[in-house]
């Protein structure tokens, strides 16, 4: 197009040609048009970007889901300002001083309400492996520990039936306790199975072959999911008449409480709490004194009592004030443990921190990878769209000369392509959306950790942008090289 | 000044190396209201000339005029604009969208035009009444005959009130008969006022233009003009004949 640069236009015959672009609607109309014509075809080519839509959402709301779950069980074991202080073996160059060292006692928990104003709540805890029967049957809880009343608020806890053993009980170390429904659905029958609750209060239990009366019941725990579940059946269950012993067996089976993701939930159901003077009364032996679980019995860590007599406890538990204060808390608390225990330092903190940590860097990287799979299907989808449209465009250079020679624009081709693109873009990306429901109720039945999954509505947002967006690009090459044919080619193309 | 001056215009292709000269040195003026043939033989370059004066295409040499537009200096945008409101293409193969309905592809300028769908759909139904085919206008082109489909693609040409309408072999692909029934409508279509210039290597067919333009070889070869010899028999109004020598 190399043209002697000559007079210009006059001003007055240029303003006579009216400069008009294409209305947009027509054009949007046309593409519509174009892609009907090609029903099946457009289908195919939209099918990456459906399915890039529908897993980037997807995934989104079963990590969502996952975030949400991990979050009501970090509430349900008592949160962020929880701290449990362990024993521990004592570091190498302090091992000769193993003899001298105390252990943890109720003699720290008197200096710890003394000398760390920051921790607001101290839960001394004897932990002792136990094995629990009653009414013919036998139950091995996850936890039966000796605790003062405060235990109950330090471990989120509620009583519903019964009452919480007091000072008074723990001074006259009764023997008596408080269980989880857990314990009741094992040695009692679940409501399910029975088709009516039994509330096991006054009832003896054996623990470890002593006997105890049942004072009380916690609620049951269960995930917000789990419950509505439950609500929803028992709705179900009164609008379809009498129970039957069948019905409930096979929805107990739908419930599926333990062996899947609501782990934290049963573990908390499966608490036994007796007074602390009484686990060390009664079972002084075998206190473990060990972390978490031992259930090994008795034995190996040996002696109850330290050399000031005071008995040793399994751990401690402190709530602080403010999780931001977390580590003047813990500094406060070292320096009060390592006076009492005369610079021995056999004892270690943990903190739900960690835990905290590891869900974020979880679902960081879950998000990461699933973000990475539907990304690079809508790409996949974009260079589908790209394709289709090369192709279509070189079946219509007669249509594009045509269009020229009428007096379409250069510009109104491009428009005319991209739009296209971007139709058939978000035509799969509503599609996408619509799958990604259909998506999200089919995962949510397989989903490991059984958390509900949830949508939201950035997630929606994000993957229709990002369907616009890939539309526009894969219209772009298209769309260029259609506004560049030359009309008279495009008139001579038969 | 007349309607189209073109002065001096060459086209020249080259093909490994070798020249081709499609136009070379051509120069002629159309007035307004003309009814006028190009002829030649194929390859003489009539399709040439005619897509340059129709804006498609830029000569390698040469000045344009077109309504007082030096089309020169105009940019694509404005050329595109010139197409779509001072001309009116007419092909051989008729060139009608297939996807579209008889009325839809009569509507198309009037789209890129800008005007409003009313008045697009008004304009689109005169232009086919005044070709005889309002009770075609849902038909797809496919459903029509070869001279059916040729007089919707005047009824597009001439839909956005064109100052020019460029006829290249129009007759070129029906029968004789209905060939001579579309040359009777731009017969027609002239007597109105309407400028028509007719691409045709047939003589027969050119015979009914008052004014024939002869090329050969890309070259001007003889111009006829039966106005002035004063044997125009086609009663058209007719042009300010002061333009010619
Ligand atoms: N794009 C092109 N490249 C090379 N030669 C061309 C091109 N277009 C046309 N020509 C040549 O220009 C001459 C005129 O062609 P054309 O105007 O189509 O003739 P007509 O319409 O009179 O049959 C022919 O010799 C043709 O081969
Ligand atoms: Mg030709």
């Amino acid at each position: 197009m190399k043209k002697p640069h000559l007079p210009h236009l006059p001003p007055e015959s240029a303003a006579a040609v009216r400069h008009s672009t294409m209305n947009i609607w027509i054009t949007v109309g046309v593409g519509f048009r174009e892609i009907w014509a090609h029903k099946f075809r457009s289908l195919l080519t939209m099918l990456g970007i459906i399915l890039g839509v529908a897993s980037l959402v997807a995934m989104s709301a079963l990590v969502k889901g996952m975030e949400n779950g991990a979050k009501e069980a970090l509430v349900a074991i008592g949160g962020l300002e929880k701290v449990r202080v362990e024993p521990q073996e004592l570091p190498p160059e302090q091992r000769h001083l193993r003899d001298q060292a105390l252990g943890l006692t109720i003699n720290d928990v008197r200096a710890l309400a003394a000398g760390a104003p920051l921790v607001t709540r101290i839960s001394p805890e004897m932990r002792v492996p136990a094995n629990v029967s009653a009414n013919g049957k036998n139950f091995r809880p996850f936890i039966c520990s000796g605790v003062w009343p405060v235990a109950l608020e330090m471990s989120e806890h509620t009583v519903l039936h019964g009452r919480m053993f007091n000072d008074l009980d723990d001074e006259m170390a009764r023997s008596v306790c408080v269980i989880g429904t857990a314990t009741r659905d094992e040695l009692w029958g679940a409501p399910d199975q029975v088709g009516r609750e039994i509330i096991p209060v006054g009832e003896t239990l054996y623990i470890n072959g002593v006997p105890f009366t049942i004072i009380g019941m916690f609620q049951h725990y269960e995930s917000e999911q789990d419950r509505k579940r439950r609500e929803a059946e028992a709705a179900a269950r009164a609008a379809a008449g009498p129970p039957t012993q069948n019905a409930g067996l096979s929805r107990d089976r739908g419930r599926g409480g333990r062996g899947r993701g609501n782990f934290i939930f049963w573990l908390k159901n499966a608490t036994i709490y007796m007074p602390l003077n009484t686990a060390y009364m009664k079972f002084r032996s075998g206190v473990t004194l060990a972390g978490f679980g031992g259930r090994g019995g008795g034995g190996g860590n040996g002696g109850a009592a330290g050399a000031t007599g005071d008995p040793r406890l399994s751990s401690l538990e402190l709530k602080i004030m403010n999780v931001d204060l977390l580590p003047q808390a813990l500094q406060q608390v070292r320096n009060v443990l390592m006076s009492t225990h005369r610079g021995i330092e056999d004892f270690t903190f943990r903190t739900q921190e960690d835990w905290a940590e590891n869900i974020n860097t979880f679902i960081r990287n879950a998000r990461l990878s699933g973000g990475l799979i539907a990304g690079i299907s809508l790409i996949v989808g974009g260079i589908g769209i790209m394709n289709i449209m090369l192709a279509s465009i070189s079946e219509r250079v007669r249509e594009i000369g045509i269009r020229k020679s009428i007096g379409a624009s250069t510009g109104d081709i491009f428009v005319q392509i991209l739009v296209e693109s971007v139709v058939i873009a978000v035509l799969g990306g509503v599609a996408g959306l619509a799958a990604s429901l259909a998506l999200v109720t089919g995962i949510s039945s397989l989903s490991p950790t059984g958390n509900a999954p949830v949508i939201t509505a950035g997630a929606m947002s994000l993957a229709f942008a990002f369907s616009v967006v890939i539309g526009v690009l894969a219209g772009l090459v298209p769309a260029i090289k259609a506004a560049r044919l030359d009309p008279i080619q495009a008139l001579r193309y038969e | 000044m007349a309607l189209v001056e073109v002065r001096n215009v060459s086209k020249i292709y080259h093909l490994g190396g070798e020249e081709i000269r499609a136009l070379d040195n051509v120069s002629l003026d159309i007035e307004a209201g003309e009814f006028i043939s190009i002829i030649g033989p194929s390859g003489s370059g009539k399709s040439t000339l005619m897509h340059i004066l129709g804006c498609l295409d830029t000569p390698t040499k040469g000045t344009i005029s077109l309504d007082g537009v030096m089309i020169q200096g105009a940019s694509p945008r404005q050329l595109a604009a010139i197409r779509n409101q001072k001309i009116g293409f007419v092909f051989q193969f008729f060139n009608l969208l297939p996807k579209l309905n008889v009325v839809q592809n009569v509507e198309l300028p009037m789209i890129y035009a800008g005007c409003s769908a009313r008045e697009r759909r008004e304009r689109a139904l005169e232009a086919l009444e005044a070709v005889g085919l309002a009770n075609r206008s849902k038909h797809r082109p496919s459903q029509l005959s070869g001279g059916q489909q040729q007089r919707v693609a005047i009824a597009r040409a001439l839909v956005n009130r064109p100052r020019i309408v460029f006829a290249d072999e129009p007759t070129g692909n029906l029968d004789s008969h209905t060939g001579e029934a579309i040359l009777a409508l731009f017969r027609q279509l002239s007597t109105q006022g309407r400028t028509i210039v007719l691409v045709t290597h047939d003589p027969e067919i050119a015979a009914v233009t008052p004014r024939r333009i002869e090329i050969r070889d890309g070259k001007i070869a003889a111009k006829v003009d039966l106005t002035l010899a004063g044997l125009d028999r086609s009663p058209r109004s007719g042009p300010a004949a002061g333009a010619a020598p």
